[in-house]
């Protein structure tokens, strides 16, 4: 249980600045975030293009090093290390989908699965038993039956499933996903995040990147990032959580003490938007509640 | 990744552009191949002029006269005498034999058959030993004959032939210029040696040749001089050892110091040496010049390669996103240039090899392949391809994973 209650993500003052000190061109796209996220946690990061999302993203990916401040992965500060050092991580401890799938396209589905395998530097499976793992992550993702499928012979939808699997066959510490449902027709997203709720409840940490409302109001916490910083960082008033989870979520605000609206009944997904209208609006007061609550 | 997957993933790429792969090969292909056919080309010359020196005697020994030319009316000074070779022969230890020539141009006649401007060698006895050539049936004219000028002829296999048809030549007389000449014997046939054709001459002692077919002016200025000496030198026999003894030897008959001789001596070896260094320098252009073209072939693996990396960035960012090293990346775009490379050289050998023979047959020259043509040129084919193919493997292992992600 120790072990559990170490946080999978711990930012301290997150900072990237682009440009040099003396250059008037200087841009912080993230300036001084902090944010923890624990096991089990589904988390969203939204805000508007160019608020620093993307760039909060690659950092917690490990594609990219903060200027200054600390990243500490389950417990390993990983602010400061070298490309090589960032890619054994990578491949360890993270799973990633993109909005673009990213699927080697003469590779079958299978192949594409057993991939991050093929990297992996310790405890190597002999290749039977990596293909026996791929298809089981294949099974899971419901593609049990498209194993030998070219990505052009399947849909988008399937596609991002076999994206979803390949994250999840290194049995990564955390999932990110990168507007997992951005190139998805409506029906094919809700498949999506299903798929990804499912695996949060079996117990996957996720993050995800996300511009859409609907799709970050499926998930249990949002971070709001404007202009660089946490703009909010709350829970998902609409989900409900069991006594465990609020334990999980013991670190931010109490969710008995959101806003009235945030514990209304889940709604229909169009009006969704008229919701993320109204957060937005209110987004100044609650980011107080939030960082007075963290400092204690 | 371990060996076995890197050449999986190399060969998968290369495998899934076919056509594009073959012709990045291309120039690696005709680097290789042409430097294997050149050195086969050059290398068959080189073995075709040792044979034909060979082919003129076994260990020969070449005394050249090297004559002072006279004023007008005056015989020319020096040189070699007829009688150097009776000298040679009594007094030089380890030799086989020693032989001289003296030849003339004449019409020969049997019959109603007439051969015109045949070549007749006057010799001595010991001239087939020395200069490799067999007796097929008859004999060789003996000392005695010599001596006394004996009208008789030994006939090349090709003149008997055209001379007598099948019929048995031995005791049948021919007429040489204005002289009758008893055949007496019929050489083997011995074919083309060195632009000569051994089976087209008639040999005769050279005593008749002096006394018969010298024309008069010629005689009067040669008096006996000959051109040229050939000495055979058993196989045991110390070279250097015997070719000291003949410069003495005509050095004290001539009465000349050795530093202002009127003869030079060369070895069937100083022979080879001069053709074969000519030769060799021709080569070694040759080889430069298909080398040339091997680097032209690395040149176009690189261009191939830096634009496969360009193409498949995204696949780069994805195969980094996931957890490949910087140094995955560079090994695996490295091993598909060296893939490509070892490929091409392959191919090159192969086309080399087929060329040359192909080659040999079509123009008809002789083409002799060398195996260290086909090392040299597939080696050099691997380090073409570790060499143009580092840049792009650097290239695309320094590729930041967050931009590539995002090109498309």
């Amino acid at each position: 249980m120790s072990e559990d209650l170490i946080p999978i993500i711990e930012t301290i003052n997150l900072s990237k600045i682009y440009g040099s000190e003396d250059d008037d061109t200087r841009v912080a796209a993230l300036d001084g975030v902090s944010v923890k996220i624990m096991p089990g946690e589904f988390v969203a990061i939204m805000g508007p293009s160019g608020s620093g999302k993307s760039t909060l993203m690659n950092i917690l990916a490990c594609l990219d090093r903060p200027t200054d401040g600390q990243y500490i992965l389950h417990g390993e500060d990983v602010s400061n290390l070298t490309r090589t050092e960032l890619a054994i991580i990578r491949n360890q401890r993270l799973g990633f989908v993109f909005q673009s799938f990213n699927l080697l396209p003469r590779m079958t589905a299978l192949e594409n699965v057993m991939l991050p395998m093929m990297y992996q530097r310790e405890n190597r499976l002999p290749e039977h038993q990596r293909e026996e793992k791929a298809a089981a992550a294949l099974e899971m993702v419901g593609l049990g039956h498209r194993l030998h499928h070219l990505p052009k012979q399947l849909s988008g939808g399937q596609e991002q499933r076999v994206a979803i699997a390949r994250a999840l066959v290194n049995d990564p510490l955390l999932i990110l996903a990168d507007e997992p449902t951005g190139n998805l027709d409506s029906r094919s997203s809700k498949e999506i995040m299903e798929l990804l709720r499912s695996l949060n409840e079996r117990g996957r940490t996720i993050v995800m990147v996300t511009h859409e409302p609907t799709i970050g109001h499926s998930t249990k916490r949002i971070v709001q990032i404007r202009d660089g910083k946490i703009e909010f960082d709350r829970l998902n008033g609409r989900i409900d959580l069991s006594d465990e989870q609020r334990f999980e979520y013991s670190h931010l605000a109490d969710p008995e003490e959101s806003p009235a609206e945030e514990t209304e009944k889940p709604q229909p997904v169009e009006a969704a938007a008229r919701v993320e209208a109204a957060e937005a609006n209110q987004a100044e007061p609650q980011k107080k509640t939030v960082k007075k609550r963290r400092s204690k | 990744m371990n060996y076995h997957e890197i050449i999986r993933v190399s060969w998968k790429s290369i495998a899934s552009n076919k056509s594009r792969s073959l012709l990045t090969m291309l120039g690696v292909i005709i680097g290789v191949a042409a430097v294997i056919v050149m050195i086969s080309v050059s290398a068959g010359t080189e073995a075709t002029i040792a044979e034909s020196i060979q082919g003129l005697g076994s260990n020969l020994v070449f005394i050249r006269s090297a004559m002072t030319r006279g004023g007008p009316g005056q015989p020319n000074q020096g040189g070699l005498k007829f009688d150097d070779v009776a000298a040679i022969r009594s007094s030089i230890d380890g030799i086989n034999g020693v032989t001289v020539e003296q030849q003339s141009s004449e019409t020969v006649k049997y019959g109603n058959v007439t051969l015109e401007s045949i070549t007749i060698v006057g010799s001595t006895p010991d001239y087939a030993d020395v200069r490799d050539l067999e007796i097929d049936t008859g004999r060789m004219f003996n000392d005695q004959e010599q001596d006394r000028a004996s009208k008789v002829v030994v006939l090349g296999a090709s003149i008997a032939q055209e001379l007598f048809g099948n019929a048995d030549p031995i005791g049948e007389t021919i007429t040489v210029g204005t002289t009758k000449l008893a055949v007496i014997g019929v050489m083997k046939e011995k074919g083309l040696v060195s632009g000569t054709d051994f089976d087209e001459l008639i040999y005769t002692p050279i005593s008749v040749v002096f006394k018969k077919f010298t024309p008069s002016m010629f005689a009067r200025f040669m008096g006996d001089s000959v051109r040229m000496i050939y000495v055979s030198v058993k196989d045991e026999a110390n070279m250097d050892d015997v070719i000291g003894q003949i410069e003495l030897l005509l050095a004290k008959r001539h009465n000349v110091t050795l530093d202002s001789a009127d003869f030079t001596i060369e070895t069937q070896d100083d022979i080879i040496a001069t053709r074969a260094s000519t030769t060799a320098s021709f080569r070694t252009l040759l080889a430069w010049v298909a080398g040339v073209s091997l680097v032209v072939g690395g040149i176009g693996i690189m261009n191939i390669m830096l634009v496969s990396v360009t193409e498949r960035t995204r696949e780069i960012g994805l195969r980094q996103a996931i957890g490949a090293t910087p140094k995955d990346i560079q090994i695996q775009f490295l091993s598909e240039a060296m893939m490509l490379s070892l490929m091409g050289g392959l191919l090159g050998v192969l086309v080399g090899v087929g060329g040359s023979i192909l080659f040999g047959q079509l123009s008809g020259m002789r083409t002799v392949i060398m195996a260290y043509s086909i090392f040299i040129s597939f080696g050099s084919a691997a380090v073409v391809g570790i060499f143009f193919g580092y840049f792009p493997a650097n290239k695309a292992a320094q590729l930041d994973p967050i931009i590539a992600l995002r090109h498309d």
